[in-house]
């Protein structure tokens, strides 16, 4: 996946409403792979990279469980604790993860998450027509020579 | 599939540590772990069997530094090696850029190699990659076992296109890191070709 603006910015910006109007902590973009796209909130002491990859992790074993049983895939996952709370949504090929507590509701989060998820298809639909266009930005990888990777090895 | 964001300036790459059960995929990472500084390593995430053995994934994100003002991160990944969580590790396989193949040097391993090997193609075909279009090495491990057949041998019968081999003892280490490095270097160039 290839992420530039103006969608990034937008991304977040959609993540950043989301939060507010859903009352949620967190507010997560990561793709299929578990990738980290953008994240919005409170992250002080929640490990985002762990996270992405875990719910990842968690979608591809649920996918693999509905295609068991003739579905195509369970497009949401909602996980409650006793104070803390994730909500997951599959929107094309990245996932939403939602963190929040008990001062927000599930039936909330649900409704809010369901309204941003048309902003988010439209934003990755824009980011798929452009992932084959290249900028001159993009030439610079070209230009990677094998001192540069051998320098990440020192 | 590298992940590139260009407003952030990042670019993250998926690899995988393939092989039989037991050959010693969970050490190779546990000892890239224990040897990375804290400010470039995330947390090891271990879905493990109370026996340790792996049952879903292990991962561990390694941010070796950048490249022309990009933060280069490796997010590594094992599959458990156990015959009959084959849909697991299909699943891990999603995304991949880099595979590395730890074969285990004990002779009596040697079909559980073989089978392994032939199960990774197959897995990786199932999502449209092709073995012998993708970064890949083979890494030779447990030469420390006095069972271990030789070096050549093992490769005559693994090797699959002429990818790198590394012989390791991931026990205590020994080219552990060649074996990153080598794939590292495959997924980067793979990246200047695109
Ligand atoms: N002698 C020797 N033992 C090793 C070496 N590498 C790993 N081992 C041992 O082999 C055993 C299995 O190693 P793991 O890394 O858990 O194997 P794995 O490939 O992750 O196994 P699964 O998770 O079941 O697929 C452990 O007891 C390791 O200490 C090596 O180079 N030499
Ligand atoms: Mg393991």
């Amino acid at each position: 996946m290839v992420i530039r603006e103006p969608q990034f910015g937008q991304l977040k910006t959609v993540l950043a409403k989301l939060r507010t109007d859903a009352a949620a902590q967190v507010t997560f973009l990561v793709d299929k792979n578990g990738q980290s796209i953008a994240v919005q909130g409170d992250v002080g002491n929640l490990d985002t990279t762990s996270l992405a990859s875990l719910a990842a992790g968690n979608v591809a074993a649920t996918g693999g469980m509905a295609q068991l049983v003739g579905e195509k895939e369970f497009p949401t996952l909602s996980h409650e604790g006793e104070h803390e709370n994730i909500y997951i949504c599959v929107i094309g090929r990245a996932l939403l993860i939602v963190v929040f507590d008990d001062q927000a509701s599930l039936g909330l989060v649900k409704l809010r998450v369901k309204q941003a998820s048309r902003e988010f298809a439209q934003i990755f639909a824009e980011i798929n027509s452009q992932a084959n266009e290249s900028t001159d930005d993009e030439s610079l990888f070209a230009e990677i020579t094998d001192e540069d990777i051998d320098s990440l090895f020192k | 599939m590298t992940f590139i964001n260009y407003a952030s300036r990042e670019i993250n790459c998926k690899i995988v540590y393939y092989g039989p059960g037991l050959c010693g995929k969970t050490t190779n990472l546990q000892y890239i772990y224990d040897s990375t500084a804290p400010t470039s390593k995330g947390k090891l995430i271990s879905l493990a069997t109370e026996t340790d053995r792996t049952l879903f994934f292990d991962f561990m994100p390694l941010e070796l530094g950048t490249v022309r003002g990009f933060k280069t991160r490796f997010h590594l990944y094992t599959v458990p090696g156990q015959v009959f969580y084959d849909a697991s590790r299909k699943l891990i396989l999603k995304g991949v850029d880099g595979v590395v193949f730890v074969a285990d040097s004990q002779e009596e391993r040697m079909d559980a190699n073989i089978e392994s090997l032939y199960n990774l193609e197959e897995n990786l075909q199932a999502h449209g990659h092709d073995l012998m279009k993708l970064p890949y090495v083979l890494q030779l491990n447990k030469r420390d076992l006095p069972t271990a057949i030789p070096a050549a041998d093992l490769a005559a019968e693994l090797q699959r296109k002429g990818e790198p081999v590394h012989e390791a003892v991931a026990a205590t280490g020994v080219g552990v890191f060649d074996t990153l490095k080598s794939v590292a270097k495959q997924v980067l160039t793979e990246l200047r070709k695109s």
